[in-house]
């Protein structure tokens, strides 16, 4: 029984350490069939929960007793739209000008996190406050469970147990998975990011796909920094203490194959992973931190093994990390 | 006369200082097949890009059915059904046969693959395609992706077809087989323009030709009051010889004998199956056969750039008379055994050059090593840049400029110059005039002919059959990675040629034939 409650708890913190991870991926697979390979997902994670941050403590300071339903509406759109942001800062760059995509994107993950840490460390400073940002009031309603969940015993427990953010980013996953494979405007995007020039000359606006896939893409991202600052830390932000979880969810991208309802899973085994080392009784730190490599490990045998075996589906997008310039002769 | 199902009046288009097309007028209508004559780089597809939306042209107007219209996009142009089947295929490798031809509709209704399906089953059925509408395009051949690129305009309802260069990557046999389609589609009404550089395809199929020549249009004829002669002076401005002074070969010696090789890819499959050949001295060899059945491999053997799973690759040394076998050996060890051999790749700016760096870089790339010092020599280098630029008349800035900004003849003849300039005994050259026109082509055929009355041996894989025949000494035709037959090009017959290269089960007779 004892060995079932840890397994259990261990579940439960695999599938929560996952939900960041998990959006992120799906947000990233959904840029990436565009032909966009948008390595700025960790700072649009990251500007996505401080601008979740932002707006819950601008809606606590301006009303005596918050509203649930304006407490979750308020940082829920004020994280799309940061990460929105984010996402066409990045198209703007990569898709109009055509400027590389690697360097964008790790400009733009290391701008996010500026921007993160800024505002991170100053916001409470503007309104002549001091000690740590902690919107304590929007975090519980974010971290709400299911009503019924703990009438469920160890199942509800272990699976229920979540704030609705949890249950989203699975919705989102098969969403955007029968988006991808069943309808017709997945297909024209898997189109472009295979082959533009194609998809241009099927009268596919390779232009506009490439800017909504990104950006939709990047709000999605987003909200795995949400879900991370309002339900995994409720509410409490301190500067880097997202860690490096973007850059987990890229590499999901590749260990899920570039599909998002693999990812689903895979994000959770991720997500084990990551913590796996707080399970193992009596670990050195060096023994912990070797442990942590373990998901970046892993997705290198994915890749390696993939490589191998030449499977045309299961490679990237063709065009992936490539401009694309209509009239070049 | 009816109103034509399309008419262009007054096309013009620049790219930068080219001038692509000027003043051309066109027209084509319902039941016909028009085809568009002109040489490489006579604006033939540019002007068809215009019509499918690709470009937008500078000046001039089209009509469809009578009334002027402004085609922006592709988009544009399917609405006014115009389909477009481009010579490199706009597929995606990655999706099936069905997914291609729907990909960008915005038809009505769920999204539904069977009825899909069922749809390109019907119109297979109407005009005689054979084709499985779930098969993914990378397992294909070239002649089923021409096929999902046709039923593909014909799904979006096209009635007016467009094809650039449809026969360029066909067996005769295809070819035939996509005639008899096209002609039954013209008798159920629809509009066809056919771009082509083979005049015999011109007679045979089409109802009028449409020549242009350097992007000026020279003028609309009837086929049927026209004739090969009269086209290809249309077509080339002046009457040229398509004779190529060949001389016989002066004291032949084997200079290169390949036995029995065997080359495996990396996928796994067989691309060169027990070939056997001799290229002699003062001779030029002709490799035939349709593209990608292993003439890539085979040169890429004997340079040193394939790993070979069996045979030999024997050279005779004329200076030492010393036999030495070039299997297995990299590129630097059989230059420092004193091999001449030198080699114009098929993919000139991928293996020949150096696209971004200039011409006398370029030029480094053979003799970079020569010095003592750790410092490059770079005076020479630039003296033959200035040469070659000067006796092949390569139009070019001046030698510092990117190789990438020259057009395709221009990079050609500075490569062809380098690699005759090493003083090769072994020359090598993969479709050397590739996308050159015809003046340019004949300078490349004579450098050949001059190599070869030096006494080198010449291996020239080609595409243009009647080119073959007129400038080698012996054909070899590889067929399905074996040799498929060895002919003596002076009497040699087209046909039989054709027929050695579509046929691939061969081995017995062809793989003896030169031993």
């Amino acid at each position: 029984m004892n060995f079932l409650n840890t397994a259990a708890t261990f579940v439960n913190a695999a599938i929560i350490q996952g939900i960041p991870l998990l959006y992120g991926a799906t947000g990233e697979i959904i840029t990436e069939k565009s032909g966009n390979l948008n390595l700025g997902i960790p700072g649009i994670m990251y500007v996505g929960g401080i601008s979740g941050i932002i707006g819950a403590y601008l809606y606590e300071h301006s009303v005596e007793t918050p509203a649930a339903f304006w407490c979750i509406v308020i940082p829920f759109f004020a994280s799309l739209l940061g990460s929105a942001l984010m996402a066409l800062i990045y198209s703007f760059l990569t898709i109009t000008l055509r400027a590389n995509q690697n360097v964008t994107g790790l400009a733009l993950t290391t701008f996010g996190i500026g921007v993160g840490n800024f505002f991170g460390g100053s916001l409470l400073s503007f309104f002549n406050e001091s000690g740590s940002i902690a919107v304590i009031t929007t975090g519980g309603y974010y971290k709400t469970k299911l009503p019924f969940a703990d009438s469920l015993g160890l199942f509800g427990e272990t699976f229920l147990s979540f704030g609705f953010l949890a249950y989203l980013a699975v919705i989102i996953a098969i969403v955007a998975s029968w988006y991808l494979n069943h309808t017709r405007t997945g297909l024209n995007l898997r189109a472009v990011g295979e082959n533009p020039a194609t998809a241009d000359a099927a009268g596919i606006n390779v232009i506009r796909h490439k800017y909504l896939s990104t950006v939709i893409g990047g709000m999605i991202a987003g909200l795995g920094g949400l879900y991370f600052v309002m339900d995994y830390t409720c509410g409490a932000w301190t500067n880097n203490g997202f860690g490096d979880r973007g850059w987990l969810a890229i590499a999901i991208v590749i260990f899920a194959l570039w599909r998002p309802r693999s990812a689903i899973l895979s994000s959770f085994i991720f997500g084990g992973l990551y913590i796996i080392c707080v399970y193992i009784p009596g670990l050195s730190s060096a023994a912990k931190e070797l442990i942590k490599m373990l998901p970046y490990f892993v997705t290198i045998v994915v890749l390696v093994v993939t490589s191998l075996r030449k499977k045309r589906e299961y490679q990237p997008p063709a065009s992936l990390g490539l401009s694309y310039f209509r009239e070049e002769r | 006369m009816a109103t034509a199902a399309i008419e262009l009046k007054n096309i013009s288009k620049r790219f930068g200082s080219i001038q692509a097309n000027k003043g051309v007028n066109l027209s084509v209508n319902k039941g016909e097949i028009l085809s568009l004559l002109g040489e490489n780089g006579s604006g033939k597809t540019t002007l068809m890009n215009m019509i499918s939306g690709i470009y937008y042209p500078d000046e001039g107007q089209i009509f469809i059915d009578g009334e002027e219209v402004v085609i922006r996009s592709p988009k544009d142009a399917f609405r006014y059904n115009i389909g477009m089947i481009h010579q490199h295929f706009k597929l995606v490798d990655l999706f099936s046969a069905a997914e291609n031809i729907v990909l960008g509709l915005k038809e009505e209704g769920k999204f539904d693959m069977k009825k899909v399906c069922a749809r390109v089953a019907e119109i297979s059925e109407r005009y005689g395609f054979d084709i499985d509408p779930n098969k993914k395009i990378y397992e294909m051949s070239v002649s089923e992706k021409q096929t999902v690129e046709i039923i593909k305009v014909l799904y979006r309802g096209a009635n007016i077809l467009i094809l650039d260069e449809p026969t360029a990557v066909l067996t005769p046999q295809e070819t035939q087989k996509l005639f008899t389609i096209l002609r039954r589609m013209r008798d159920d009404g629809k509009a066809i323009i056919i771009i082509t550089h083979k005049l015999h395809e011109v007679l045979s199929l089409s109802d009028r030709v449409s020549v242009l020549r350097k992007g000026e249009f020279i003028g609309t004829v009837k086929t049927a009051e026209t004739n090969e002669s009269e086209l290809t002076e249309m077509m080339v401005g002046k009457k040229v010889t398509l004779d190529i002074k060949r001389t016989d070969p002066v004291d032949p010696v084997d200079r290169l004998v390949v036995g029995s090789i065997d080359v495996i890819n990396h996928d796994g499959v067989k691309v060169l199956d027990d070939v056997c050949f001799t290229a002699r001295s003062g001779e030029i060899l002709g490799i035939a056969g349709i593209a990608g059945s292993g003439q890539r491999e085979l040169l890429e053997c004997i340079a040193g750039l394939q790993k070979v799973q069996r045979g030999k690759v024997l050279y005779n040394n004329p200076q030492t008379g010393e036999e030495e076998n070039l299997r297995d050996k990299t590129p630097l060890q059989i230059r420092q055994l004193g091999v001449r051999l030198s080699f114009v790749p098929e993919d000139r700016l991928g293996m020949g050059l150096v696209s971004d760096m200039d011409i006398i870089d370029n030029m480094m790339l053979r003799s970079y090593r020569k010095g003592a010092t750790a410092f490059v020599e770079r005076k020479d280098p630039k003296n033959l840049a200035d040469t070659i630029i000067h006796d092949l008349e390569v139009v070019t800035p001046s030698a510092t400029t990117p190789v990438r900004q020259l057009s395709g003849g221009n990079v050609q003849k500075v490569l062809v110059g380098r690699e005759i300039a090493a003083a090769p005994t072994v020359l090598m050259v993969a479709y050397p005039v590739r996308g050159l026109d015809i003046n340019s082509s004949y300078m490349i055929y004579n450098m050949l002919n001059e190599q070869k009355k030096k006494g080198v041996a010449v291996i020239f894989v080609g595409e243009d059959l009647d080119v073959l025949i007129e400038l080698c000494d012996r054909i070899l035709v590889i067929g399905s990675g074996k040799v498929a037959g060895i002919v003596e090009a002076r009497d040699a017959d087209k046909n039989e040629i054709g027929l050695l290269m579509t046929k691939s089960d061969s081995l017995q007779e062809g793989g003896a034939a030169d031993e």
